[in-house]
């Protein structure tokens, strides 16, 4: 029973996402994959380990490296041995004293990014 | 020096440990404390008890020695001991406290659930401690005999027997406590005499350290040669005093001509002010000026010998039992990687300071260069440099630190190797089992003082770093990093690296020294360890532990993931 007087019934879009209703919960969070071994678990987990391998591997190579580079150059330059800073010699002022900050400050940023990597890794893991 | 004070100081340390390690046994009760002290220590803490049990004999007297008769080259040392924790820090810190171990037996069968792994494992991370605890006894004998000239044994058996009590007491709980204390107690006792020898140094005039002269004489010295030595003169020099050289029994005054010379056990030789040191000649010629340069410590090879060394202690911090039994008393994994940057900064610290005792040594008291006591120079330095009462003192707070160094290292290693052994070789679980292995942990050591030759501290400790370096070191970094690991792989790859260094290494303690391949392994044993474990686990796919996965999720997965696969036992 429609009416001439009353307007048509209108459809209405409503395109706002429902942010406040509760998610369907997932039927396998990607935790319990990880628990099961399934294919997409060791994917997640292969993920991981290889930017942490990357991170660590990429820090030893770049600092222990650096360091270690520093007898080869005293040996095929020792005129780079020879120089004074400050009054000390290089070899014993780079060996006896700047090296060590050095390793302290790449520690704390390997530290950081390492954090960074599981954090990430636990929001891939919580939110899917 | 007066030994007065330096026993009491000794005796102080002694009684203070004792005390530190009293107060953890009244709360260390259970297995788990016993071992790991219930892994609820924080990162302070824990970082200030590594540094303590870290910085062994080898760090508080050897390395000062070694750059005191051997110049620069030997400040690789520090270096690496401290580099070694960074690379511990990148590559296993966080994965090795997440595989739920106590030991690194354990951490074998965590990884590759095999017993035989596992018992090589056990087999060399207690051949390692021993080539490590080795030094300490050692260094101990080296130390009470600086101080009152009793026999070297002594030294070497007082530290034995406070280790074992305090070990056998009260477990991991204790030594946290004691080892954390000993950290502090050691960077004040190296720490503080830095300053008044540097002053002094400077009210001295500041003479220059790296002036193209002989070191000599400051003053008139009494020289005195506990064993038969063989010194070089560089320069022709007389000497008074009583003794036997070359032979000739002497009394008054005796010319040595340029050449080798040999000096009876038991001679008292009196050397005048301003003459050039005679050396030993294990020590190369050396003017302080070239001294000061890299690249003239005089081995046959010394690019080759500055890399091995590079090499074993990069990669063998993480392989010492005792450092790596310290990573399970971390809460979690996160808090094992803050750990061991706090440990960092704590360790360049207190290596600032072993190269300015070295180089001072140079030019008050260079006759350790004619006797050879080398490892001597941070005991003896405060009480040549400071006159009077503060002197003493001084020389009472290092002698007291180097004792700190002694047993704290020496506790470390006792605790891992009693760990080690009470579970994998006499097989008795429990409180009673750790108490009675840790008889054999310190004995073993002791009965091989009396076996071996004059090798300065910090080499020998070098060894037992090359024997970590190429066979622990790789079953922890492959092991950690690569699923592809076979059992029969990792067996391989820990006998293929580890056997050799450990021959080279006895062969060289035995020997009392010897050729640079041998005393300094680890450039060709530790890259054998590594390819030999990949290739032959690559060539045994089969022989791949079948959950790999699930341990590797246990390793690296957070664990406030709340991950079935990370629950312990």
């Amino acid at each position: 029973m429609t009416g001439p007087d009353r307007p048509h019934a209108q459809r209405v879009v409503v395109t706002s996402p429902r942010t406040r209703a509760p998610r369907a919960p997932r039927p396998y969070p990607a935790s319990r994959e990880i628990d099961e071994q399934s294919e997409l678990g060791a994917v997640y987990m292969r993920s991981l380990v290889r930017a942490q391998r990357r991170l660590g591997l990429g820090l030893c190579a770049v600092v222990c490296g650096s360091v270690a580079a520093l007898p080869l150059v005293f040996a095929l330059a020792p005129a780079v041995a020879a120089q004074r800073v400050l009054g000390v010699p290089l070899p014993w002022l780079l060996l006896g004293g700047v090296v060590f900050p050095v390793f302290v400050l790449a520690g704390w940023c390997y530290v950081r990014q390492a954090e960074r990597a599981e954090r990430e890794f636990a929001e891939l893991v919580e939110r899917s | 020096m007066n030994s007065t004070y330096g026993i009491v100081a000794v005796l102080a340390v002694a009684i203070g440990t004792a005390l530190v390690g009293t107060y953890g046994l009244r709360i260390s009760r259970t297995t788990s404390d016993f071992f790991v002290a219930s892994r609820t220590v924080s990162p302070w803490w824990n970082a200030s008890a590594i540094g303590g049990e870290y910085l062994s004999a080898a760090s508080f007297v050897g390395i000062a020695g070694l750059i005191f008769a051997h110049g620069p080259d030997m400040l690789w040392f520090p270096v690496g001991y401290t580099a070694g924790y960074l690379v511990l820090l990148a590559l296993v810190a966080a994965p090795l406290r997440r595989s739920g171990a106590y030991t690194l037996p354990d951490f074998a069968e965590a990884r590759f659930g095999s017993p035989a792994v596992r018992a090589v494992a056990s087999v060399l991370a207690l051949g390692i401690g021993w080539l490590y605890l080795l030094p300490q006894l050692q260094g101990a004998g080296l130390t009470l005999h600086t101080l009152t000239g009793a026999p070297d044994w002594v030294g070497a058996l007082l530290v034995a027997a406070v280790v074992t009590a305090n070990v056998t007491s009260g477990g991991m709980r204790s030594v946290t406590f004691v080892q954390a204390f000993q950290y502090w107690l050691k960077v004040t006792a190296i720490t503080v005499p830095v300053v008044f020898l540097v002053m002094a140094w400077h009210a001295h005039g500041a003479r220059d350290l790296t002036a193209p002269e002989l070191p000599v004489f400051p003053r008139e010295t009494v020289v005195t040669f506990d064993a038969d030595t063989v010194v070089h003169v560089d320069e022709p020099v007389v000497f008074g005093g009583t003794g036997v050289v070359d032979g000739r029994a002497v009394t008054g005054s005796t010319a040595l001509a340029v050449g080798d010379h040999t000096i009876a056990a038991g001679s008292r030789l009196l050397a005048p002010a301003g003459a050039a040191v005679p050396r030993v000649s294990s020590i190369p010629h050396n003017t302080n000026e070239t001294w000061a340069m890299p690249l003239r410590g005089g081995e046959s090879f010394p690019l080759y010998a500055v890399y091995s060394l590079i090499i074993a202690t990069f990669l063998g911090t993480m392989g010492l039992p005792h450092v790596i039994v310290r990573f399970y008393t971390n809460p979690n994994g996160r808090a094992a990687r803050r750990t061991t940057l706090i440990v960092l900064a704590l360790l360049g610290f207190f290596y600032l300071m072993p190269p300015i005792y070295g180089a001072l040594g140079r030019l008050y008291a260079p006759e350790l260069l004619m006797t050879g006591d080398t490892d001597a120079v941070v005991l003896v330095l405060p009480s040549r440099v400071v006159d009077g009462l503060g002197g003493h003192l001084l020389g009472a707070l290092v002698a007291g630190g180097a004792f700190a160094a002694f047993l704290s290292t020496s506790s470390g290693l006792m605790v891992s190797l009693a760990g080690v052994l009470s579970r994998d070789v006499l097989r008795l679980r429990g409180i009673r089992g750790f108490r009675v292995a840790s008889v054999p942990a310190v004995l073993v050591p002791l009965g091989m003082t009396w076996l071996v030759g004059k090798v300065p501290v910090a080499d020998m400790v070098g060894l037992a770093f090359a024997v970590a370096a190429s066979s622990l070191c790789p079953l922890l970094v492959l092991g950690i990093w690569s699923t592809r690991i076979s059992t029969v792989g990792a067996v391989a790859g820990m006998l293929a690296g580890g056997v050799p260094a450990l021959v080279a290494g006895l062969v060289t303690i035995s020997a009392g020294g010897g050729n640079v391949f041998l005393a300094r392994p680890a450039a060709w044993t530790a890259p054998l360890g590594f390819v030999v474990m990949y290739a032959v686990s690559l060539l045994t796919p089969r022989r791949v532990p079948a959950g790999v996965n699930h341990v590797m999720v246990r390793l690296h997965a957070p664990e406030n993931l709340g991950l079935r696969s990370q629950d312990r036992r």
